[in-house]
C-alpha cells in the first residue's frame, strides 16, 4: 500500500459511481446517493491518507510520490502517464477531497432527499414546493463524474492527463449548468459557458502543442523542475512580438486559465452559471474547476516566470498575468457592488478572487497564490453552500406564505398554484430577505465566518492571512501599481460582503416569505460547520515567520515551497501592507454595515442614487455581455444560419446536388426517349415482335387446309431433295 | 422379248398419271379413283420385276395380293369416308374441306 | 417387232389413254368408266407377264369390286357434284408439274436398274405348279402367312371401319 498505489485509486470511486448510477441504479435515490458519497467517501479517504504521507516526508518536492505507466506508443519512446504527489498537489488534493466530500453530503438535504416526490414537479424544472428533486440520480452520477475529473487533474504528472481531466469538468460544467435544461436561461448559460471556456481551451492547446515540440515531453518533472529545459524554452525566440518560447507558451497556457477561472475578458460565463443547482455553484464555480484554473497557472509558475529570478522586472508574460489578474479583481468587486442575487454577487467575488490569485502568480508570489487558492475554496465553498441554505429557506418560506395567501384568497390556485400566486417574489433576491439570523442560525453563523473570511478580518480568518500575504508580497517587490489595485479590491470586496451579510440575515424580514423561512436540515448545516472550521484554521498553518518572531515556523511557506527548484523567499515584513490590508478589511466591513443596515421592504439600493448612473453601469455589467453578443455571438449565428446553412448548404452543397439529380433524370429521360423506347422497345422489342407476326401471317397462308396442296407441296420439295442427294452429290 | 424397261415406263407414267388426278381433281371419288391408278402402277411394277429379275421366288406375286387387299380395304374406307363427309357438309369437293385452315 | 410386242403397245397405249380419260374427264360416271377400262388394261398387260392368277384377282377384285364401288359412290354423291363446273380445282398446274417430276425421277431411278436393259425374261421354272405354289406361300409358317393374316385382319378392319364411318347419325337416344 504505497502512497503512489494510493494516488492512483484516489479518482476510481467516483467514476465507478457514475458508471453504477448511470447503468444500474438511477431509479432508486437511496442507492444512488448513497454510492456517490460514499466513493467520495472512499476518496477523500485515500486522499487524506495519501496527503498524511505526503506531510510527513520530508523534502516531498525533492523527492515526490511519481509513478507512470506507458500508454500511447509513439515512435521509439511510448507517451506516458502517471501520478505525481508533490506538495503543491498535495495541499490541492487536500482540500479538493474536503470540499468535494462536503458538498456531496449536502447536496442530500439540497435536493430534498426524504421529501415526497410533488406530482406537479417535472423533470428538467426546479421543485416547486420542495419536494424532492426528480432527477435526484442524474445529479449524483454528474457530479461523481466531476469528480473524478477533478481528482484526475490534480494527481495528474504531465500536461496531457491535466488536459483530460480539464475537459471532462468542461464537460460536467455544461451538463449541470443546464441541469435544470427545462429552463430557457439555463440552456443558455450552459452553451455560454462551454463556449467561453472553449475560446480559452483553443489557446491552452496551441501552447500544449508548442511546448510538446519544443521539448518533446508534457512531463512536469521534466519541464518544470528540469533547469536546462527551462533555460532553453527562456533563450528560445518564439518569432511572436519578441517573446521567448517560454513566455509565448506561458502565455498560451495562461489564456486557459483565463478561460476557466472567468477571468477578465473571458469571465462572462460564470455569474450566468448560477443557473445550476446551489452544490454545483459551490463546487464548480468556486471551490474546484475554477481554482483549476489557478491550480494549473500556479503549476506552471517555473514556466511563466522562465527567465526572470527574484528581485528583476517581471517578464512580458508575467506582466500580462499580473495585469489581468489585478484588472479582474478590481474589476468583478465593483460590478458585485450591485447585484441584488445573493448568489450573483458571490460569482463575482469568485471571479474577483481568482483575479487575486493570478495577480500573485503574475508578481512572482507563488506560495502566496498557492496559499489563497487553499483558503478560498473553503470559504468560498461555505459561502455557495450557506446561500443555499438561505434559498431553500426563502422558497420554503414562499410555500408556506402562499398556503396562508391561498387560504386567504380561496380560488386563485392555477396549475402552478404557489407560483402563480406570486411568481414575482424571487427567493433569490437579497432585497427580499432580512431577519434571517432568527430564522436560520447555524447558516447565518456560518455564513458570517465565511464572509468574513473572504472580507480578510484580521487575524481570525483565513482569508486574511493569504490575502495579506499577496499584498505583503506585492509591496515588498515594489509592484505598487498591482499593491494599490489589490487593496481597492479588498476594500470593496470586505464592502459588498458586508452589505451581502446585512440585507441577507440582519435587519427585519422585508417580505412574508423571509419571514417563514426556516433553518436548513442538517445534512446541509454539518457540511457549513465543518467548513466553516476550515474556513477559520485554514490559515494558521501559513502565519509569516516574521509576525512570531521566528518562533513558529511557516509550515506552509516550507511545504509548499518545497515544489519550486529553488525555494522563494520569504517576503520581508513591512507595516504598510498589513495596516492597508487590515484597514480596507474592516473599514469596508463597517461601511458595508452602516450603508445597508436601515434597508427597508420595497426600498431600493441605498447605494444608487449617490453613485448615480455609475450604479448602473455597474448593475449592467459595464455591458460586456451585451458587447460580447453583438461582437462575436450574432456574427456567429449569422455564419451559422445564413451563411452556412442558407448560402453553402442549401444553396451550394443543395444546389450542387439538385443539378446532379436534374442532369441524371434528364439524362435518364434521354435514355428512354431516344434509345430506350425506339432502339430497344421499338426496333428490338416490338420490331421483332411485328416482324415474326408479319413472317407468321405470311407463312399461314401456308395452311389452306387443302390436303391436295399439302401434297403437291410435299411431292415438290422431296423431289427436289432427293434429286440433290442422289443426283447433284454423287 | 419385251424389255423390262418398257413395263417399267408405263408403270411411270401410269403413277404420274394417277398422282396428277389425286392432286388436280376437286370431286373427292375421283382422287380415290387416281389413287387406285396409282396402286395398279404398283403392282404392275411389281409384277414386272417379279418376272424379270426373280421368277424363281413367289415373294413378288405374294406381295402383288396383298396390295390388292391394300387396295381394296382402303378403298372401302376412304369410301365410307367421303359418304360420312356428304353427309355433314353436303359437299365433295376436297377444297371445301378445309377445317384445317389457319 | 414380235407379236407380243405389238399386243403389249397396244395394251399400254389403251392403259395410259384411259387413264389419261380418267383424270380429266369432267363427268365422274365416264370417268370410272374408264377406270374400268384402265383396270382391265392392266389385267391384260399381267397375262402378258404371265401372272395369270393375278389377272384373274385384278378383273374380280379391282373391276368387280372397286370400280363397282367407286361407281355407287359417284351416284350417291351425284346430287351436289354436277357434272358441270370445273373439275380440277386451283392447283392443277402445280399437280401438273408434279406429276412430271415425279415421272422424271422415277425413270431416272429405273435407269439405274442394273436388270433394266434386259429384253428376255427368264423362262419360269415351274410354270404350272405356279398357282399352287402362291397357294402354298401364303399359309406356310416359315414363309408368307403373317402378311397373308394380317391382311386379312386389314380386311376385317376396314370393313368394320367403312361401316362405323358410312352409319348415318344415331337417330334417338337408346339405340345400340
Amino acid at each position: 500500500m504505497t502512497p503512489e498505489l494510493l494516488t492512483w485509486l484516489i479518482p476510481l470511486p467516483p467514476i465507478l459511481a457514475f458508471a453504477v448510477i448511470v447503468l444500474l441504479t438511477h431509479r432508486s435515490n437511496r442507492l444512488s446517493h448513497t454510492l456517490a458519497v460514499g466513493a467520495m467517501f472512499v476518496s477523500w479517504g485515500l486522499a487524506m491518507t495519501v496527503f498524511w504521507a505526503a506531510i510527513t516526508t520530508p523534502e516531498l518536492g525533492q523527492r515526490p510520490f511519481a509513478s507512470s505507466i506507458d500508454w500511447l506508443p509513439s515512435g521509439v519512446e511510448a507517451l506516458r502517464i502517471g501520478i505525481l504527489i508533490d506538495p503543491l498537489s498535495a495541499i490541492t488534493l487536500f482540500f479538493v477531497a474536503w470540499t468535494c466530500l462536503a458538498i456531496f453530503v449536502y447536496s442530500i438535504g439540497y435536493h430534498n432527499y426524504g421529501k415526497p416526490r410533488d406530482p406537479a414537479d417535472r423533470a428538467g424544472l426546479p421543485p416547486h414546493k420542495g419536494g424532492i428533486e426528480p432527477m435526484y440520480a442524474r445529479f449524483f452520477a454528474f457530479i461523481s463524474l466531476f469528480a473524478f475529473g477533478m481528482l484526475t487533474l490534480v494527481i495528474s504528472d504531465n500536461l496531457l492527463l491535466l488536459f483530460i481531466g480539464w475537459e471532462i469538468m468542461g464537460l460536467c460544467s455544461y451538463l449541470l449548468i443546464g441541469f435544470w435544461y427545462g429552463k430557457d436561461s439555463a440552456k443558455k448559460a450552459m452553451v455560454k459557458a462551454f463556449i467561453t471556456t472553449r475560446v480559452g481551451d483553443v489557446f491552452m492547446l496551441l501552447g500544449i502543442a508548442y511546448l510538446y515540440s519544443a521539448t518533446g515531453t508534457l512531463n512536469y518533472r521534466e519541464i518544470l523542475f528540469n533547469e536546462e529545459v527551462l533555460h532553453s524554452l527562456a533563450e528560445a525566440p518564439s518569432g511572436v512580438l519578441g517573446m521567448s518560447a517560454a513566455g509565448l507558451i506561458g502565455l498560451l497556457l495562461f489564456l486557459g486559465t483565463v478561460g476557466k477561472s472567468a477571468q477578465w475578458p473571458l469571465h462572462v460565463w460564470l455569474p450566468d452559471a448560477m443557473e445550476g443547482p446551489t452544490p454545483v455553484s459551490a463546487m464548480i464555480h468556486a471551490a474546484t474547476m475554477v481554482s483549476a484554473g489557478v491550480y494549473f497557472a500556479v503549476r506552471f509558475f517555473p514556466l511563466l516566470t522562465a527567465g526572470w529570478a527574484e528581485g528583476e522586472p517581471l517578464t512580458v508574460t508575467m506582466r500580462v498575468v499580473a495585469f489581468i489578474g489585478a484588472f479582474t479583481a478590481l474589476f468583478a468587486a465593483t460590478i458585485a457592488l450591485a447585484q441584488r442575487d445573493i448568489k450573483r454577487v458571490l460569482a463575482y467575488s469568485t471571479i474577483s478572487q481568482l483575479g487575486y490569485m493570478v495577480a500573485a502568480v503574475g508578481i512572482g508570489a507563488y506560495v502566496a497564490a498557492a496559499f489563497h487558492l487553499v483558503t478560498h475554496a473553503f470559504f468560498k465553498a461555505l459561502l455557495f453552500l450557506g446561500s443555499g441554505s438561505v434559498i431553500h429557506g426563502m422558497e420554503h418560506g414562499l410555500a408556506a406564505s402562499s398556503t396562508n395567501a391561498a387560504q386567504a384568497m380561496p380560488g386563485q390556485e392555477g396549475p402552478a398554484g404557489v407560483h402563480k400566486a406570486h411568481a414575482h417574489v424571487d427567493a433569490q433576491d437579497m432585497f427580499n430577505m432580512g431577519g434571517l439570523r432568527r430564522k436560520m442560525p447555524r447558516t447565518f453563523v456560518t455564513f458570517v465566518i465565511g464572509g468574513f473570511a473572504l472580507a480578510g478580518f484580521p487575524l481570525l480568518t483565513a482569508g486574511f492571512w493569504s490575502k495579506d500575504e499577496i499584498l505583503a508580497d506585492a509591496f515588498g517587490n515594489g509592484h505598487l501599481a498591482v499593491f494599490l489595485t489589490l487593496a481597492a479590491a479588498a476594500l470593496l470586496t470586505a464592502f459588498y460582503t458586508m452589505r451581502q451579510i446585512t440585507l441577507t440575515f440582519l435587519g427585519e424580514p422585508r417580505t412574508e416569505a423571509a419571514r417563514h423561512a426556516h433553518e436548513s436540515t442538517a445534512t446541509m448545516t454539518v457540511p457549513l460547520l465543518v467548513l466553516a472550521v476550515f474556513s477559520v484554521a485554514a490559515g494558521w498553518v501559513g502565519i509569516p515567520e516574521s509576525w512570531t518572531g521566528g518562533r513558529v515556523p511557516n509550515w506552509f511557506h516550507s511545504f509548499v515551497g518545497g515544489t519550486l527548484l529553488e525555494h522563494p523567499p520569504a517576503a520581508p515584513f513591512h507595516w504598510a501592507p498589513l495596516l492597508t490590508s487590515v484597514g480596507v478589511s474592516l473599514g469596508g466591513l463597517l461601511l458595508g454595515w452602516l450603508v445597508y443596515r436601515r434597508v427597508a421592504a420595497g426600498a431600493p439600493d441605498p447605494a444608487r442614487k449617490p453613485l448615480g448612473f455609475v450604479y448602473t453601469v455597474l448593475e449592467r455589467k459595464y455591458g460586456f455581455d451585451e458587447f460580447y453578443d453583438w461582437a462575436f455571438v450574432r456574427p456567429a449565428y449569422w455564419f451559422a444560419e445564413t451563411f452556412s446553412y442558407l448560402w453553402i448548404d442549401r444553396g451550394v452543397i443543395d444546389g450542387i446536388l439538385h443539378a446532379v439529380a436534374r442532369t441524371a433524370l434528364r439524362l435518364g429521360s434521354i435514355f428512354r426517349n431516344y434509345f430506350d423506347k425506339p432502339v430497344v422497345n421499338g426496333l428490338m422489342g416490338d420490331g421483332t415482335a411485328s416482324v415474326v407476326k408479319w413472317a407468321g401471317r405470311q407463312l399461314r397462308a401456308v395452311q389452306t387446309g387443302r390436303v391436295q396442296q399439302y401434297l403437291i407441296a410435299g411431292l415438290i420439295v422431296t423431289g427436289i431433295l432427293l434429286s440433290y442427294v442422289l443426283v447433284v452429290r454423287p | 422379248m419385251i424389255p423390262l424397261s418398257w413395263f417399267l415406263i408405263l408403270a411411270a407414267a401410269l403413277f404420274s398419271i394417277g398422282l396428277y388426278g389425286v392432286l388436280a381433281r376437286r370431286n373427292a371419288v375421283a382422287i380415290l379413283m387416281g389413287i387406285e391408278l396409282m396402286l395398279n402402277a404398283v403392282n404392275l411394277n411389281l409384277v414386272a420385276f417379279w418376272r424379270y429379275v426373280a421368277p424363281g421366288s413367289i415373294a413378288g406375286q405374294a406381295f402383288a395380293v396383298m396390295v390388292f387387299a391394300v387396295a381394296a380395304s382402303e378403298a372401302a374406307v376412304g369410301l365410307a369416308l367421303i359418304l360420312s363427309i356428304y353427309r355433314q357438309r353436303s359437299t365433295v369437293a376436297a377444297e371445301e374441306i378445309n377445317l384445317l385452315k389457319w | 417387232m414380235t407379236a407380243l410386242q405389238i399386243v403389249f403397245l397396244i395394251a399400254a397405249a389403251f392403259t395410259l389413254l384411259s387413264a389419261l380419260l380418267v383424270v380429266t374427264r369432267p363427268n365422274l360416271v365416264h370417268a370410272s368408266l374408264w377406270l374400268i377400262a384402265s383396270l382391265a388394261g392392266v389385267a391384260v398387260l399381267f397375262v402378258l407377264l404371265e401372272a395369270g392368277f393375278l389377272a384373274a384377282v385384278q378383273v374380280v377384285i379391282y373391276i368387280g369390286a372397286i370400280a363397282i364401288l367407286i361407281i355407287f359412290a359417284v351416284m350417291l354423291t351425284r346430287r351436289v357434284m354436277s357434272d358441270s363446273g370445273p373439275q380440277v380445282n386451283r392447283n392443277w398446274w402445280g399437280a401438273a408439274l408434279s406429276a412430271l417430276l415425279i415421272f422424271g425421277g422415277l425413270l431416272g431411278l429405273f435407269s439405274q436398274v442394273p436388270a433394266v436393259g434386259s429384253a428376255f425374261p427368264a423362262a419360269i421354272a415351274n410354270a404350272d405348279g405356279l398357282l399352287e405354289d402362291l397357294g402354298r406361300s401364303l399359309v406356310d409358317v416359315n414363309r408368307y402367312v403373317l402378311p397373308f393374316e394380317v391382311a386379312s385382319v386389314l380386311l376385317l378392319a376396314a370393313m368394320i371401319g367403312a361401316i362405323v364411318i358410312a352409319r348415318p347419325a344415331a337417330r334417338e337416344e337408346g339405340e345400340e
